[in-house]
């Protein structure tokens, strides 16, 4: 597979979100608008790309018995430096996603990734790999978020375009479930046809 | 007082499930019957309260007096790992029909967000139980976890219980699977709405 298949696959083939159903507790949690969804989506990109290199550089020394809790350290280092990075740069997005920002370390799609791919090829392939899944994770989150951010409030990315309250349900937690449970389908329908 | 406040609040008015969306991997995973639902559950609870218990006593009996605070999400998934580890031990040792009953849970639950989700929470989170905004005591910490546990479980059983249901119906294709159980959930998370406000 070339690098660029190694990219796009992870936007409709393999998407996270959509096909592998992988990652739905930030995924519902913190699309409460276009914004916030992308913000997580790209915290989980950065820590995708990095323990995929990290991963594929050291899975051949690591013996073959401890490597799910030696992966979930190094993912959890690469978590910690995130936690500092976005402290620095961007506080305000590390308040809104909060709790959701150290919980990447359990997020099925970074681990999954590690077992799945990383392990078994070279550091630049884990690299692609980890970019693509982790952009097509993102571009979901973001349409997740614009989705119910639209219904909800209204607005897209921060501009209100309708005066007054959208639908509030689709804010709350409901409508996240619905959202994506309709979504899920509509992505089913359109990729069926091709 | 205090304590039935926390508890009704943690499995009614914030429902871990269906509220703040931790654990929602198992929610949607293993919810296809009933059998697994309470399986799980009980697993959940065991390990959350276990977890919560351990970490509370690391953080402020390791970590803040060390001033590694930072260490935290390494530390705690750390000692969450090595927990699940010893529990399912112990468990073959000393009860082999909970092992058995229990057992095949336990590795998934090291990558449950809800048990590293209660940890962070407890030890970071100000809460507002009768009176002033205050962080949890040992005491208030471990009855939150295990009410909170109690909560996955009151969601994942009703849940399941309508997925064996929804499995006898005939549903549109596209629908099949993960969305119709979504759109469920969804109706579950509007019913357990109607409980906030009541703490």
């Amino acid at each position: 597979m070339s690098k660029l298949q190694l990219i796009t696959k992870g936007l409709i083939k393999e998407n996270p979100t959509f096909v592998l159903i992988l990652g739905m507790c930030p995924t519902l949690a913190t699309t409460t608008s276009a914004m916030n969804g992308m913000g997580m989506g790209l915290a989980t990109l950065f820590v995708l790309v990095l323990s995929n290199m990290a991963i594929s550089a050291t899975a051949p020394y690591i013996p073959d018995k401890v490597r799910i809790p030696a992966y979930i350290v190094i993912i959890a280092a690469f978590v910690t430096i995130l936690q500092f990075i976005m402290q620095a740069y961007t506080p305000a997005m590390y308040e809104t996603l909060g709790l959701f920002i150290p919980l990447i370390v359990v997020n099925c799609i970074v681990l999954g990734r590690a077992e799945a791919f990383a392990n078994k090829n070279s550091v630049i392939d884990s690299a692609c790999d980890g970019l693509g899944i982790g952009i097509g994770f993102t571009l979901a989150l973001t349409v997740l978020g614009l989705v119910r951010e639209i219904i909800g409030s209204g607005s897209a990315f921060g501009f209100k375009f309708i005066s007054g309250d959208g639908i509030l349900v689709f804010v709350l937690a409901p409508g996240a479930f619905l959202a994506l449970g309709y979504l899920i389908v509509l992505f089913r329908k359109l990729t069926d046809k091709k | 007082m205090e304590y039935l406040i926390i508890i009704i609040s943690a499995i009614f008015v914030n429902n871990i499930l269906l509220a703040q969306f931790l654990g929602c991997c198992p929610f949607l995973g293993v919810s296809n019957k009933l059998s697994t639902a309470v399986g799980m559950s009980g697993a959940v609870c065991f390990v959350i309260t276990l977890a919560t218990l351990v970490t509370y006593l690391l953080q402020y009996y390791v970590l803040v007096p060390l001033h590694i605070e930072f260490m935290q999400t390494i530390s705690f998934i750390l000692v969450i790992a090595a927990l699940v580890q010893m529990v399912e031990i112990v468990l073959k040792k000393v009860s082999p029909s909970l092992y058995q009953a229990l057992g095949i849970f336990l590795p998934l639950i090291t990558t449950n967000c809800a048990v590293l989700g209660v940890a962070l929470i407890v030890v970071t989170k100000e809460f507002t139980f009768g009176g002033e905004p205050h962080m949890l005591n040992l005491a208030e910490s471990v009855v939150y976890a295990f009410a909170t546990s109690v909560g996955f479980g009151v969601a994942m059983i009703l849940f399941a219980g309508l997925r064996e249901q929804l499995a006898l119906n005939k549903v549109p294709k596209a629908f099949q699977g993960i969305p119709i159980a979504l759109i469920t959930a969804s109706i579950l998370a509007l019913a357990f709405m109607g409980f906030s406000g009541l703490v």
